[in-house]
């Protein structure tokens, strides 16, 4: 329990997708305008990623590696994504129209998100066991969605500004994730203490 | 021939894929901690760039259209299997510094947009110097930005000490908050540049994360 917590926490803080691995750059940037809309798209991330890794680690454990076709991994990753995707789209479409009409319009840009192929793939490289790999994918999804909610009341803030010509948009935009990834900086080592 | 040259010149100059275009970020931030890995980087999606755009500009007119982003992503993540295979073998070092962005290649978003918006609908000569103008282009922002932060964050260019002796290192810029605020530089550095010349200034993603603003023109059924 405490080592899957661990793993959780570690996710969401110390290894945060957007702010320390850089995965997921472009809606961090592109979506998070809006606090709405950018807790609509983390919430869809966090969903197909955790659906994702339900998917790809046992394909990957007792299709792929029993058989000698991990070379494949990267292929057969990112097909089962693009399916599992347009799955949940039909799906959604058809029971949720409430759902649909909130999380849809993301679902196309999800199946090219390196953060989803990243968690497959980091939860493969770094033997996850099936359970740490589904805590790892939630907490990825969770760190998604920090990054972009606190993102999101940065950039209101920065609306306001008078800001030089030519670092106007997406310049001043970089500058500022680049102040909020140092504040993730400061957490670095605070959750290994705690579960330590 | 001038055409393919001025087709070379776009991807380089006028449209480069990391700082006009802004797609590629997740690569471009990641692994340009050195100079070494971002020439490692550029040159590994220029591979991919070259191989996915030769093929899709062979198969233009037999995959169906209604198919043809999942038979891209497919072509694409053959080619990026075949690099980290190659890169595995005879690099052991760039593939444990790129780690998990080799494979990442396959959603970079440069690769596929490449193949929808040029090599989808043009001969097989004009693509291969598209994939080569973007490769080049993609390479020189990687290089360009991985020897600022390698020079200013370790003191070093190609692992060669140069002002490490005299000026303490500012570790910060190979940190990820130091990622983030030289491609907002360059990125502005470029814009200063473009606007004198007479032109737009880039001043939002590639992706913007809404499907009615992309280049690619799938119309928001990108699967």
């Amino acid at each position: 329990m405490k080592e899957m917590l661990a793993i959780l926490f570690l996710a969401i803080l110390t290894n945060n997708f957007v702010l320390v691995k850089f995965l997921g750059i472009c809606p961090f940037l592109g979506v998070s305008k809006k606090l709405g809309t950018a807790v609509s798209m983390a919430a869809a991330v966090t969903l197909v990623m955790v659906m994702a890794t339900a998917a790809t680690w046992p394909i990957y454990y007792y299709l792929l590696a029993p058989n000698g076709l991990d070379y494949m991994q990267t292929i057969v990753f990112i097909l089962v994504i693009a399916a599992l995707v347009q799955l949940l789209e039909v799906v959604l479409h058809r029971y949720s129209s409430a759902l649909y009409s909130a999380l849809g319009i993301y679902l196309p840009l999800i199946t090219t998100n390196c953060a989803v192929l990243g968690v497959t793939v980091l939860n493969i490289t770094d033997n996850y066991t099936f359970g740490a790999a589904i805590v790892n994918s939630l907490g990825a999804g969770i760190g998604f969605l920090l990054a972009m909610v606190l993102f999101a009341g940065v950039r209101s803030r920065l609306e306001a500004c008078d800001v030089p010509s030519s670092l106007q948009g997406l310049p001043i935009t970089l500058i500022a994730a680049s102040i909020v990834a140092m504040s993730f900086l400061g957490l670095g080592g605070v959750v290994e203490n705690i579960f330590a | 021939m001038s055409d393919n040259l001025k087709i070379l010149k776009r991807g380089i100059i006028d449209e480069n894929p990391a700082l006009r275009l802004v797609l590629g970020t997740c690569p471009t931030l990641a692994v340009t901690t050195s100079a070494i890995n971002g020439l490692g980087m550029g040159l590994a999606a220029t591979f991919v760039l070259l191989g996915s755009n030769i093929v899709v500009s062979l198969l233009r007119n037999v995959i169906p259209n209604k198919v043809r982003i999942p038979a891209y992503i497919t072509i694409i993540a053959g080619f990026v299997t075949v690099v980290q295979m190659l890169v595995k073998a005879f690099l052991p070092a760039i593939d444990s510094a790129l780690g998990i962005y080799l494979p990442l290649i396959v959603v970079n978003c440069i690769i596929l947009a490449r193949a929808e918006m040029f090599a989808g609908k043009n001969r097989v000569l004009p693509s291969v110097f598209d994939a080569l103008g973007m490769g080049i282009g993609f390479t020189a922002a990687l290089l360009l930005m991985g020897m600022i932060r390698e020079l200013l964050g370790a003191g070093t260019l190609f692992g060669i000490t140069v002002t490490a002796n005299f000026i303490a290192p500012m570790t910060l810029m190979l940190l990820p908050p130091g990622g983030f605020f030289i491609f907002g530089v360059l990125i502005a550095l470029a814009n200063k540049l473009s606007v004198k010349k007479g032109k737009q200034p880039v001043n939002k993603l590639g992706c913007s994360g809404d499907c009615a603003s992309c280049p690619t023109s799938c119309g928001g059924d990108a699967q």
